[in-house]
């Protein structure tokens, strides 16, 4: 009599297991530390396996995330993230790739690389800390800083304008774009998972308070603790949220994609008094970068060049360009 | 020499020329000389065909066939004596103060060169007029008669749609000249217009009127001969970028970035064109992944990325887009990635000499990026070698699990040349310590990505590997890849990684690292690096056909250095020769920085040109004959 064993469940992992011991070093009350605590969340309610994720990150205080993530990391340089980033996912599309970086990183020096991914429409997740400073170089004005603003440590006021990451995301062809908050944890966590859920390039900026640089946009200034309402006398926050006006920034169908498309450009501009969070803009049906390879490449997603055998057990080629040598023989055989 | 604007055509007329002559059994070597410009600038093309295999480029011009007025001005006072000039009878009343694109420079050298020969000359007919003294014979073709008669023929009343023909023209009048055998031409007009039916119709009529032209009006004028040799040896014409994407394919490449830069962009476009692979059966469909980039920060590091899940990836770029990726590369180096730069040098620093040749990037190769990491340089000589390593750079990577600067030059990835048949089994595939899930079964807790080890390489797991995850980063780092600013870890990591050039040195046989060439008992010892190598060996065979006893050491792995093989040979050398394509002479400061030793004459040039046989053989001659001084440039080339 043979013995019918059924397949043991896996074992859920639990949070505590995403969570590396790696000692986060970041200030008290750094915007980080809820950025780290909602990545590791989504991680695990996902249920995403460590060994298919990895997360890169640029240079500043938010690229030391993925030390503390039990997943891969990947730390790369700076403004660097993406193309690390998208080098891994197309050489293996099965990973689930999320980019993090700070907004100096990917706004300034990354610029170039934020808007160029837009045209590709990568199945990978980009989360932009955004806290107005370069942190770890002590409080320098970043891409984000409103013009004129004095922060703390900038001996002058701010003489560049803000740059809209938005906006320019919607230009550049982002097909996932929303804003969260770091001490709104559970808000952030759902936005992640929905970002990473979502088919193709989903950036998420991510409004982070720096407690020992930027002393103008704190938590209490997100907070509205300068705005008490006579009524109530609570104070009246600067961001909310765009799924409680019952905005709907999804592209359902070609035909709405414009529409939504110009709703959300301008749902971008708001910001000071009143901050949206949530998700801008949302189209699926834009093929992914994937899918355009899969065009030219049938065979892309089964055999991908990080899959593909090169050479025969004895360490020989297995590539054969003899069709290619014909086209270029002039003698013989 | 076939030369004319820009835009006319000139390519193809080489491709065809080239073929044709391979074809017929003979061997080519073809230089390849154009501007930064789309249209309208002067290029041309310089073909040397011989029964034997050639490898370098001479000074001579047998043949001057021009499609304008420019090219008989530049390239006039080239022809040999009893050579020939084939020109369009409307370029000969064109006043040479009327060509405009001919630059104050060129016209300051040329009046010099006017004034040196006592000539005086007003138009291109002037020019040829003062040739003919030298026997220089001038064939001139009524282009636009030729045009007119093959419109007949296919019934094309736009003239002006034929005028593009006028390379094929060329060519049916250079042939016809040279009492060439016309099929092997049609053949390679059919090859090169393949695609398209009615072109290949139309320039066949067009080769078929001009070489009839040139049969009839010069018959038995001029004194050389094109014949075809009867060869069974299987060969193949190409250009040095060529060979390299089919070294790369070989080797394993799957995923390759680029930005689009001269003349490093035909790699990956011919890469492109060939993007599905042919594997051998029961290994799926092969494919590579050709990413063009933003920029070239993006190239090198996304080649990272890739290269971190086990993929085999490269990129390819010239001067300006490494200084780029040097970042980038410390990136690689301090995280072990094995990622392969192919670095095709151009005329430099900054855009340079865009289109034209240069061999200066050599210590930069070497010194890239901040901080200290162990690095491997490659230095390819001919084509054929341009294929052999560069499918050997990613074993070298995946060994030492670092970085792999390919160096390229342009005068190799440009120049056309028919070479024997490439054998891919002649390629290796190692990839070193790269292991799989199997071997981490069971240990999967305790994998750590920078493992100290006595030789300095660590087991290596891709990215995605069941049950494993890991860390890297660019800041120093422990042996689990976390950031780790602490001494002695400091120390050892350090030393890990630097131990692993050590291991290569050992490891890597000399026969990859060295070619030698000529006596054992020399009186003079030559020393080089990339291109020059054709040159090289050509100008010294001939000088030891005088009776000097000479030898050549090409240096194709100057990173690590065979110090102690270089060492041995150079001590005992009497005369020792550098011969390279700069101006600090790079490689004898390598050397000289390394072993110690100093070479005794320098034979250096920076004209933006290749070597040309002549001019290496004259410099080389001077040193054997002690008549020459310590340094000497070369300024050949036009």
């Amino acid at each position: 009599m043979e013995l019918e064993t059924a397949p043991t469940p896996k074992k859920a992992l639990t949070m505590a297991e995403y969570r590396s011991d790696y000692f986060a070093d970041w200030c008290p009350g750094c915007g980080d530390f809820g950025i780290m605590t909602a990545i590791q969340m989504a991680l695990t309610e996902l249920q995403l396996p460590p060994h298919r994720t990895v997360i890169f990150s640029g240079i500043g205080c938010s690229g030391k995330t993925p030390h503390m993530i039990n997943v891969n990391g990947i730390h790369t340089l700076h403004g660097r993230t993406l193309p690390f980033a998208i080098g891994a996912k197309l050489a293996n599309p099965e990973l689930e790739v999320i980019a993090a970086g700070g907004d100096g990183d990917g706004l300034g020096i990354g610029a170039g690389h934020f808007v160029n991914t837009g045209r590709r429409n990568i199945d990978l997740t980009y989360l932009i800390h955004d806290n107005g400073v370069y942190g770890l170089t002590k409080g320098q004005a970043s891409p984000t800083l409103e013009l004129g603003l004095k922060v703390k440590a900038i001996p002058k006021p701010n003489i560049n304008a803000a740059i809209n990451p938005v906006a320019i995301a919607l230009a550049s062809g982002y097909t996932f774009i929303a804003r969260s908050y770091s001490y709104d944890v559970r808000h952030l966590k759902d936005t992640i998972k929905k970002a990473i859920q979502h088919h193709g390039l989903a950036l998420v900026i991510i409004q982070q308070p720096c407690p020992t640089y930027n002393d103008i946009n704190t938590k209490e200034w997100y907070g509205g603790e300068d705005r008490i309402d006579p009524k109530t006398g609570k104070p009246t926050p600067r961001l909310y949220k765009l799924e409680e006006t019952g905005y709907d920034g999804v592209v359902r169908k070609p035909e709405e994609a414009f529409q939504k498309y110009i709703v959300a450009l301008t749902k971008a501009q708001e910001w000071g008094d009143k901050i949206p969070m949530g998700v801008f803009y949302q189209n699926e049906l834009v093929p992914t970068y994937e899918e355009r390879i899969s065009q030219r490449i049938p065979s892309y997603i089964q055999n991908p060049p990080s899959k593909q055998v090169i050479s025969d057990a004895s360490g020989n080629p297995i590539t054969n360009i003899r069709k290619m040598l014909n086209e270029l023989k002039v003698t013989g055989g | 020499m076939a030369g004319g604007p820009q835009g006319s055509g000139i390519d193809s007329a080489a491709n065809i020329f080239g073929r044709a002559c391979c074809y017929g059994g003979l061997h080519v070597y073809g230089k390849r000389e154009y501007h930064s410009n789309i249209k309208g600038l002067h290029s041309y093309f310089h073909i040397r065909v011989s029964k034997k295999e050639v490898f370098a480029d001479l000074d001579r011009v047998d043949l001057l066939c021009t499609f304008d007025a420019e090219s008989v001005v530049r390239h006039i006072f080239e022809v040999t004596p009893g050579g020939g000039v084939i020109v369009d009878k409307d370029a000969l009343p064109v006043r040479i103060d009327s060509i405009q694109p001919l630059t104050p420079p060129f016209r300051m050298e040329f009046q010099k060169t006017l004034q040196q020969r006592g000539i005086k000359a007003e138009t291109v007919n002037d020019l040829l007029n003062e040739r003919k003294k030298d026997n220089v014979r001038t064939y001139t073709v009524p282009y636009m008669d030729v045009i007119k008669e093959v419109a007949g023929a296919i019934h094309e009343e736009k003239l002006s749609k034929l005028t593009r023909m006028i390379n094929v023209l060329a060519l049916g009048v250079s042939f016809g000249l040279l009492s060439y055998d016309k099929a092997p031409v049609e053949k390679a007009i059919r090859m090169i217009f393949g695609d398209k039916p009615k072109v290949v119709d139309m320039n066949l009529i067009a080769l078929d009127k001009a070489y009839g032209y040139a049969s009839r009006t010069f018959s038995g004028d001029f004194g050389y001969k094109l014949e075809t040799v009867p060869t069974t040896e299987e060969r193949i014409f190409l250009q040095g970028t060529q060979s390299v994407a089919l070294g790369k394919l070989v080797g394993g490449l799957r995923f390759q970035t680029y930005y689009p830069i001269t003349p490093a962009a035909d790699e990956s476009e011919y890469l492109e064109e060939n993007e599905i692979l042919e594997v051998a059966s029961g290994q799926g469909n092969g494919s590579i992944l050709i990413m063009q980039t933003e920029d070239e920060i993006a190239a090198i590091n996304m080649a990272s990325g890739a290269a971190l899940t086990g993929v085999r990836a490269a990129t390819a770029t010239s001067g300006p887009g490494f200084s780029l990726m040097v970042e980038g590369l410390g990136w690689a180096g301090n995280n072990e990635v094995p990622v392969v730069v192919t670095y095709y040098q151009r005329g430099a620093p900054s855009t340079g000499l865009p289109t034209r040749h240069g061999q200066g990037d050599l210590q930069f190769s070497i010194h890239a990026s901040h901080g200290e990491f162990p690095r491997i340089i490659l230095s390819s000589g001919d084509i054929g070698e341009c294929f052999y390593d560069g499918a050997r750079a990613f074993n070298y990577a995946e060994r030492y699990q670092t970085p792999v600067i390919h160096l390229i030059d342009k005068a190799l990835a440009n120049s056309n040349k028919s070479y024997r048949m490439f054998d891919p089994s002649l390629v290796k595939i190692e990839r070193g310590q790269l292991m799989s899930e199997a071997d981490v079964r069971g240990k999967e807790k305790e994998y750590k990505r920078f493992q100290f080890t006595e030789s300095g390489v660590s087991p290596r797991l891709p990215l995605g590997t069941p049950g494993v995850f890991f860390w890297a980063t660019g800041d120093e780092h422990d042996e689990w890849g976390h950031i780790s600013e602490e001494p002695v870890n400091r120390t050892l990591m350090y030393e890990k990684r630097m131990r692993k050039l050590d291991l290569a040195d050992r490891e890597i046989p000399i026969e990859e690292r060295i070619n030698f060439f000529g006596d054992s008992d020399a009186t003079a010892t030559i020393v080089s690096w990339g291109s020059p190598k054709g040159a090289i060996i050509e100008a010294m065979d001939r000088l030891r056909q005088e009776g000097h006893k000479m030898n050549f050491i090409q240096v194709r792995m100057p990173l690590p250095l065979p110090k102690q093989y270089l060492t041995e040979k150079l001590s005992k050398a009497q005369k020792k020769i550098i011969v390279e394509g700069n101006y600090n002479a790079q490689l004898a400061r390598v050397i000289r920085e390394e072993t110690g030793i100093t070479m005794d004459y320098f034979v250096l040039k920076w004209n933006g040109r290749p070597m040309s046989a002549d001019e290496v053989y004259e410099a080389l001659k001077l040193i054997m004959q002690e008549k020459a001084p310590k340094r000497q440039v070369l300024t050949h080339g036009t």
